[in-house]
């Protein structure tokens, strides 16, 4: 049964994200409300079971996280979503799902920080937790929506990519995004490619869980699916059972991070727009960037060489896609809605070939074409 | 089970050594059959002495102990 | 070994980590009995548990097992039932890993009566840490974080299981081992959230500091402090005092989570299906 409509729709970010979750195959949701992400939740208990889908409304977000990962490991689909105060929660048991290599996809609708901030106001404040947020090294994806059309398409990706590489999967939009309505295109179902995980063959004298395939991710079983086997977040090796054998570990974790680090052209998204005679480059993302889209249009009539870089995938960073073209601009400008967060990896991976200026704005306001145009005009 | 005693009585009392931490909680429940040796490892030293009651078996933790009920 | 119970354990793991005298080996041992009791399907059953010595317990038993999160092993859980009811599934959980950290899950999941069955080793303390207090330390009793004796009351888990929703509840401990594995039998075949207490001894974090003595002197203080439920009915809270009832304490019939939500779920898709017969939507 599909019952994805065909024809172009008004919706919600936070609607797209719940059509294209369930074109991805979700079968399961665990979340807990909070604004700006609620909409997701509440579609979804609705939705989900005419599908034969499961949706919960857990206790907490550590609950939520929790359950996603526990109905992935059981073979379904899973997905929670949440805000900054609930993403803060969930942190510890996303580091569980990464050490596991349970594919799930977390949906962080970004709002106005720290703490409560402005809870109905946007924001990007969230760029370093969705790469950094649980402890120790790991490695993480995390896809960023700039429109509702994109929404929909990302949140099918995020599904791809973490059934693929057998990751958590962080779609990290923000309360305008989630909030605005545009109108979007579905495609038709079989023109949507939908990866679902590998899985390993039956009968196996003995089966290696954890062992890497030549693509670095393990064929991990779905429970009661053939093997009886252990998953722990402690460091394991192929078979699965704990050990603190130093090799072991420092093996594990690198094959943990090179999993995603190695496959960066197959991961990374993004967009150049008017990039090409560009000495002045604009890398925006999310709901800012479409304020950079009006500043340079602007900016172009006037005469200006300005383009646009937008990482759509900022977790990995396209650092190659950056380092061209600090070879081409004097000058980058990164707006964002933080008070610099992504600028330094744009420095970074610039290296010092060109000069990066920051626009950052943390009043809960997007950050208008406006104040972009004055930047590029004084820069 | 890998090392197990020779003892072998009517009741079958099997103690695999490598498992067994010691505890001395098989010869506090027992302790007309069970002793703990030099090297603070349960043994059987009064086997004939068992009833097969099983007390041991099930409070060993670490399944250290079985006992066979002999067929003959 | 008992009735197959050697076949639930993944022996070539053994010897397992626990410390000499360690009631953790005891209550697994009652665990795999009552799997056999239960001609427990190894293919169809699922292990689940928290942090803390006593959540090794699943890297030990021969079925799909999930060691989780300190505290979080009751929401995992709920994923995997809800996702396949068909399962059954066992969460294994130590005093502080269900009852601190992880006491919003464990009301929850009995207040929703989801078909799972916990068994919480409570050995007073905070053992893999090395003997900090937990929820379930006895007033006064001594741990790192309280050298001289803790302030605050414990719970009494199988009220707060009783009271939060939980519908078949029951405390053993490791000296009574064999009422124990019939309780796990039961608490396993009721449908529905259930909840057994395991009372264990953790000689080394708690009992040395205690003065309890070692692992079969704590054993000892469980058959001397328990009372059958059936007989500490009838005693008063004087005579039950620094006494603890062990047996089925209680058990109820209620709608099971999954049951209801599986329901729901083919009501919705026929109904879906007829309006879309009809021409709606
Ligand atoms: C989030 C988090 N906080 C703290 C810890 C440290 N920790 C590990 S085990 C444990 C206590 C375990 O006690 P209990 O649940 O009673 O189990 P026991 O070790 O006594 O069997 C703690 C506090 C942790 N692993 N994770
Ligand atoms: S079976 Fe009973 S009598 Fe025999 S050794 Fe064990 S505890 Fe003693
Ligand atoms: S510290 Fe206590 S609970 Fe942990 S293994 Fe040792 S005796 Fe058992």
């Amino acid at each position: 049964m599909n019952d994805v409509a065909q024809l172009a729709r008004l919706m919600q970010g936070n609607e797209a994200i719940v059509e294209g979750a369930l074109s991805a195959g979700l079968r399961f949701f665990a979340g807990y409300p909070i604004t700006p992400s609620t909409e997701i939740s509440e579609l979804l208990a609705a939705r989900l079971p005419l599908y034969g889908g499961k949706f919960i409304q857990m206790e907490d977000e550590m609950a939520s996280m929790a359950a996603i990962i526990g109905a992935s490991l059981a073979g379904l689909k899973s997905l929670t979503a949440t805000s900054g105060p609930g993403f803060s929660l969930k942190q510890e048991n996303i580091g569980f799902a990464s050490m596991a290599e349970v594919p799930c996809v977390v949906v962080n609708v970004q709002r106005h920080g720290p703490s409560t901030g402005i809870p109905t106001a946007p924001a990007q404040g969230d760029v370093m937790q969705a790469r950094w947020g649980t402890h120790g090294d790991h490695s993480v994806i995390a896809l960023c929506p700039a429109s509702v059309q994109e929404s929909y398409l990302l949140t099918v990706e995020a599904f791809n990519l973490s059934e693929k590489y057998r990751t958590p999967v962080i779609l990290l939009t923000d309360e305008v995004i989630g909030h605005m309505r545009e109108r979007v295109i579905l495609p038709q179902p079989d023109q949507l490619k939908v990866i679902d995980r590998k899985k390993p063959p039956a009968g196996l004298e003995k089966y290696y869980p954890y062992r890497p395939g030549k693509d670095g991710v393990p064929a991990v079983a779905d429970f009661c699916d053939n093997y009886r086997f252990h998953v722990t977040g402690l460091v394991h090796d192929e078979s699965g059972f704990p050990t603190t054998d130093a090799d072991v570990a420092e093996k594990l974790i690198r094959r943990l991070n090179n999993k995603i680090m190695d496959n960066v052209d197959d991961i990374v998204l993004s967009e150049s727009w008017l990039t090409q005679d560009a000495d002045t480059i604009i890398v925006a993302y999310g709901a800012v960037s479409r304020s950079a889209r009006k500043a340079i249009k602007e900016a172009r009539l006037a005469g200006l060489k300005v383009g646009l870089f937008r990482p759509i995938t900022i977790w990995p960073f396209p650092e190659k896609e950056i380092d061209a073209l600090s070879r081409q601009a004097h000058t980058m400008i990164v707006p964002e809605m933080n008070l610099g967060q992504l600028k330094l990896e744009v420095e970074r991976a610039a290296s010092g070939r060109s000069r990066v200026i920051g626009v950052n704005k943390v009043n809960g306001e997007l950050i208008t074409p406006g104040e972009i145009l004055d930047t590029i005009i004084k820069q | 089970m890998s090392e197990t005693t020779p003892y072998r009585n009517p009741q079958n009392i099997q103690i695999n050594k490598s498992w067994c931490k010691g505890c001395g909680i098989c010869a506090g429940l027992c302790s007309k059959v069970l002793s703990m040796d030099g090297g603070s490892k349960a043994f059987a030293a009064n086997p004939s002495l068992c009833t097969g009651c099983r007390i041991c078996e099930t409070h060993c933790p670490d399944f250290a102990i079985s006992i066979g009920v002999d067929v003959n | 070994m008992q009735n197959n119970a050697n076949k639930y354990l993944r022996s070539e793991k053994l010897p397992h980590i626990w410390c000499p005298g360690c009631g953790n080996g005891i209550v697994l041992g009652a665990i795999t009995r009552a799997f056999g009791l239960l001609n427990c399907d190894q293919n169809n059953t699922v292990v689940v548990s928290g942090i803390g010595c006593s959540s090794r317990a699943t890297g030990y038993l021969d079925f799909c097992t999930l060691h989780t999160t300190h505290g979080r092993a009751l929401a995992f859980a709920t994923g995997i039932k809800m996702a396949r009811p068909e399962l059954k599934v066992f969460v294994l959980m130590g005093d502080g890993d269900s009852t601190g950290i992880g006491g919003n899950h464990f009301i929850h999941a009995a207040r929703r009566n989801i078909d799972l069955t916990a068994i919480i080793f409570n050995n007073s303390i905070y053992g893999m840490t090395g003997g900090q207090s937990s929820p379930l330390s006895p007033l006064n009793s001594r741990a790192t974080t309280a050298p001289q004796g803790t302030f605050e009351r414990p719970f009494d888990l199988a009220e707060l299981a009783q009271g939060a929703g939980a519908t078949y509840v029951a405390r053993g401990t490791t000296y009574h081992a064999n009422m124990l594995t019939q309780l796990i039998r039961n608490g396993a075949d009721h449908k529905g959230f259930s909840v057994v207490e395991a009372v264990t001894a953790c000689p080394i974090s708690y009992g040395r500091r205690n003065k309890m003595g070692n692992g079969y002197d704590m054993l000892l203080w469980q058959k001397e402090h328990s009372v059958p439920v059936e007989k500490a009915r009838k005693l008063t809270p004087l005579e039950m005092e620094g006494k603890f009832a062990i047996g089925e304490l209680y058990k109820a019939d209620a709608p099971e989570f999954t049951d209801i939500y599986e329901r729901f779920i083919e009501e919705k898709q026929k109904k879906n299906k007829e309006e879309r017969q009809r021409g709606v939507n």
